[in-house]
């Protein structure tokens, strides 16, 4: 019998096993995918808004602000990169400004420190490469940008430390009451537990639905996006909005925390819940809408273009909190933008309930660090020197696009949840995330895989289940 | 701080054919940078053959070209470090570099090869909308796989682009007992050349879909089909022309890029057609003893090409660090009017011995005209071309004699001409 079973290892639930292994509390993190981070966490803006965006008095609009303030300290401890680079909602036209002006005031009420409305002298001092168009913008010095699946994985590898147990490839297919405890039915037998976090993301509806009369909703709601090459990650220095306007949100044009430019999304509802696919029509739009905000898209730098789903809810908040006919069953459900920023605020107010439920005593144990992999394209080559003299793997270069040695894919391996796919390594050490988009690495890494997990090549997977790289030996079925 | 008169980077055939020439021209003090575990490049996945018909009269494979280059390489001890990245390059010809033995290497040359190769172009460059599954590869990749590592990266198989990795590996993935459904090219031509297209797609009956594009990928974990379409004269889709194609593989030739990052950093100028450095006829770039050759200059259509080309970079290079300067009045060469680029793209006069060959591709194909080069307003060159395509190199052979009687001249132009 655990005390509590988180189903989802997406950024919140990885928030919540990692908060609440600050007690003695025995906790089960269950997950359908073979990694964490394989849902709405790894397609996204990857944004950590400041908190003016949301409706004063909603959920979105309380959590953003806390959860934004809480980056430097965890980004330090887990060893993850997360920069405070600031933000700017562009207005396009005079007649607009009052709406900054609104922005700014809904942010004030949130809670977001040190907004400036800037006119446009100061926005082109700011960003030279700032649309000629642009009247004035609201800056938000508290915005900043994050990896949100390395923050996953640095929350999740904490956890699993500090003794949470994780689970993959298990899938939710029923919940049972038992007496004072629930049954959570899976793919791979019963899990008992005390209490149940539904942090299921895409698929809280059909989780909270299998135990509560009062049903929620999870509406796929799909955003595309365009990744651009590092040459061009400098073009602008700040996370760049669109002030809403009649025709429509407007995408988002920022820096990535890892140096690449990042465009997108637009909004679109789809009925299936795995449809991560792009369209024309789709990129063409951001692409399009992109160009109002900056002087020239580098249309020519696209490495490559992908699309997330958010996890939207129809009563258009987040949905946190006990469940009115399921005691014990609480709900991390509806978490879109701007989930990742206020995700580690929804751990601790999920921690205040099930602290308040449990009365757990405090883990003594609870070591708060985590060390990440060694980034050899960070060093100096001093430091370099020291890791190879040591390892001599880190001399041996793998992904040459983004500087990825053998050394750190070994270590992405075998380290806490270690990764067990290409889409894993990708993830913890950025090989194959470059411009030839793995075209070079992917043979050797899928080599490596096999030799480090002791699978047959033809084993190894990009993303689990069936998406296996290769499918047998050459000549095999002549 | 180790010192050279010439470092090579990269152990290709340029690489290759560079060193050797660099150091038959007497200059001991050299050394080549290879990022993989063997000399030869690419050549090393082209196991088919066709190469060296220009250089050695007869018909290899690509690592039996490659061989010759490095059995020469060898017997004339030039030193190799294999597994070797190169991670920095700046214009003083300070080179950093990383390997498992000797950690991070620095070195300073008199001179410098850049023979980095090319890469190719993935998905995203080309923007193909659809699932991201498993299942989809550059070409190049898949020729890793099969070729070098002995294993099918699938066996129902869609091709994208028909550039000459795409067609060899038609043909090669149906050699090893996959299904090739269909090969899929956007323009109305194909960028390969045309024995592949013979050799590697008709003799085996693959469909080559010309002016036709991949419009949607499906599939979930794996590849399950792809939906091709024509396009319009503008290579947009043309609605109702939609067709799905079960397979459960997308090959990827899509185009080559020259991987240019590290000339980048030490301010080599690069061409915005190429995307290579822009050289003169000595192959010099616009970094003083910085010289480019094969690949990494402009994407070739054959290696002997590429072999010709190097030879000429390592000979000029030896004689920079023996002092030779390649500075000078040089001469722009223009190309336009369907010539879509030449190497080099500045002659000086004073350089050319016998002769100079200007490599250069067009941008269209064309039936029955003539490629022309000016002089000036001066037509010196007219020559008839029954057939002229973009995926064939091709080159005009400049004389000393023309310097000599246009000794003013301020611009050659080449160019594509009806009559």
């Amino acid at each position: 019998m655990f005390d509590v079973t988180i189903i989802g290892t997406g950024i919140v639930g990885c928030a919540i096993a990692r908060e609440l292994s600050k007690y003695k509390l025995s906790i089960c993190v269950v997950d359908k995918d073979t990694d964490v981070a394989n849902g709405t966490t790894k397609a996204n803006s990857a944004i950590v808004h400041a908190g003016f965006d949301a409706k004063t008095g909603s959920l979105k609009g309380k959590l953003n602000a806390i959860g934004n303030a809480m980056f430097d300290k965890l980004s330090e401890d887990l060893d993850f990169h997360f920069k405070r680079i600031g933000s700017l909602v562009l207005c396009f036209d005079g007649k607009d400004i009052n709406k900054l002006h609104e922005l700014k005031e809904q942010g004030i009420k949130n809670g977001v420190p040190k907004l400036e409305i800037l006119d446009r002298d100061k926005l082109s001092e700011m960003e030279p490469n700032i649309s000629k168009d642009v009247v004035a913008a609201l800056y938000a010095p508290t915005g900043g940008i994050v990896c949100p699946y390395e923050m996953t994985i640095a929350l999740a590898e904490n956890a699993h430390t500090n003794g949470v147990e994780f689970n993959f490839e298990r899938e939710v297919t029923n919940i049972e009451k038992v007496e004072n405890s629930y049954a959570i039915k899976t793919n791979k037998g019963d899990i008992e537990t005390k209490i149940v976090i539904n942090a299921a993301g895409l698929f809280a509806d059909e989780i909270n639905n299998m135990i509560s009369k009062n049903e929620i909703h999870i509406m796929p709601r799909k955003g595309e996006y365009c990744l651009f090459d590092k040459s061009v990650g400098n073009m602008i220095s700040k996370t760049i909005f669109q002030l809403p306007n009649k025709m429509g949100k407007g995408v988002l044009v920022t820096p990535t925390v890892d140096g690449n430019l990042l465009i997108g999304p637009n909004a679109m509802e789809v009925e299936d819940k795995n449809d991560l696919t792009t369209t024309t029509e789709g990129i063409d739009e951001i692409l399009s809408k992109a160009s109002l905000s900056i002087k020239q898209v580098p249309v020519r730098q696209v490495i490559t273009s992908f699309s997330g789903l958010r996890a939207h809810s129809t009563n258009n908040d987040f949905i946190i909190g006990e469940q009115i006919d399921a005691e014990n069953f609480i709900n991390a459900a509806g978490i879109e933008s701007p989930g990742l920023s206020s995700a580690p605020a929804i751990a601790e107010m999920i921690r205040d309930i099930v602290v308040d439920k449990l009365q757990p005593k405090k883990n003594d144990k609870f070591n708060p660090i985590r060390k990440g992999i060694p980034k050899f394209r960070e060093m100096n080559n001093e430091e370099r020197k020291g890791l190879i003299a040591k390892d001599s793997r880190y001399g041996k270069m793998i992904c040459r696009c983004e500087t990825v040695t053998e050394g750190e894919i070994i270590n992405a391996i075998r380290r806490p949840l270690g990764a067990k796919t290409l889409d894993g390594i990708k993830r913890r050490t950025r090989a194959g995330m470059g411009r030839c988009q793995s075209g070079f690495c992917a043979p050797k890494i899928v080599e490596i895989l096999a030799r480090e997990l002791n699978l047959k090549p033809t084993e190894v997977t990009k993303f689990g289940g069936n998406s296996n790289i290769l499918v047998g030996k050459d000549k095999e079925t002549i | 701080m180790q010192e050279y008169d010439i470092v090579i980077i990269g152990g290709g055939p340029a690489g290759l054919a560079a060193a050797i020439s660099a150091k038959e021209d007497g200059i001991d003090n050299i050394l080549v940078l290879e990022r993989d575990n063997q000399l030869g490049g690419i050549l090393n996945q082209c196991i088919h053959n066709g190469f060296g018909l220009h250089t050695f009269k007869e018909e290899l494979t690509g690592p039996e070209y490659a061989q010759r280059f490095i059995d020469k390489a060898k017997d004339m001890h030039i030193p190799c470090k294999l597994n070797t990245m190169v991670l920095d390059l700046n214009s003083d010809k300070v080179i950093t570099a990383v390997n498992e033995e000797d950690g991070i290497i620095e070195i300073r040359a008199k001179s410098i090869i850049l023979a980095m190769g090319c890469r190719e172009r993935p998905r995203g460059a080309v923007n193909i909308p659809g699932s991201r599954c498993a299942g989809i590869y550059t070409a190049g990749a898949a020729q890793k796989f099969v070729n070098v590592e002995g294993y099918m990266p699938g066996k129902e198989v869609v091709i994208l682009g028909s550039g000459d990795i795409g067609l060899i590996m038609a043909r090669r993935m149906t050699l090893e007992g996959a299904k090739v459904k269909a090969v899929v090219e956007l323009m109305p031509y194909s960028s390969g050349l045309k024995r592949n297209i013979v050799q590697c797609l008709d003799d085996f009956n693959i469909p080559l879909k010309l002016s036709y594009t991949v419009t949607n990928i499906k599939g979930n974990e794996r590849v399950e089909g792809v939906t091709i379409a024509a396009v319009d004269e503008n290579r947009k889709p043309i609605k109702g022309t939609e067709e799905f194609i079960p397979c459960d593989t997308l090959l990827l030739s899509v185009g080559l890029l020259p991987e240019n990052e590290l000339s980048r950093n030490a301010d080599v100028k690069l061409s915005n057609i190429t995307g290579g450095p822009e050289v003169d006829d000595s192959l010099q770039t616009n970094v003083e003893g910085i010289f480019a050759c094969g690949n990494v200059l402009h994407v070739h259509d054959l290696v002997d090409n590429v072999t010709a080309e190097s030879y000429n970079a390592g000979k000029n290079a030896a004689r920079y660090v023996k002092g030779t300067k390649f500075d000078g009045t040089k001469i722009e060469v223009v190309a336009t009017n369907g010539v879509r680029y030449t190497v080099p793209k500045y002659i000086n006069p004073e350089n050319v011995e016998k002769s100079i060959d200007v490599r250069f591709r067009v941008g269209d194909t064309f039936k029955d005209r003539f490629i022309s080069v000016y002089f000036d307003e001066n037509r010196e060159m007219h020559i008839k071309k029954r057939i002229l395509a973009p995926g064939e190199m091709e080159a005009v052979k400049l004389t000393k004699a023309m310097f000599e009687k246009y000794q003013n001249c301020s611009k050659i132009t080449i160019m594509v001409e009806g009559e």
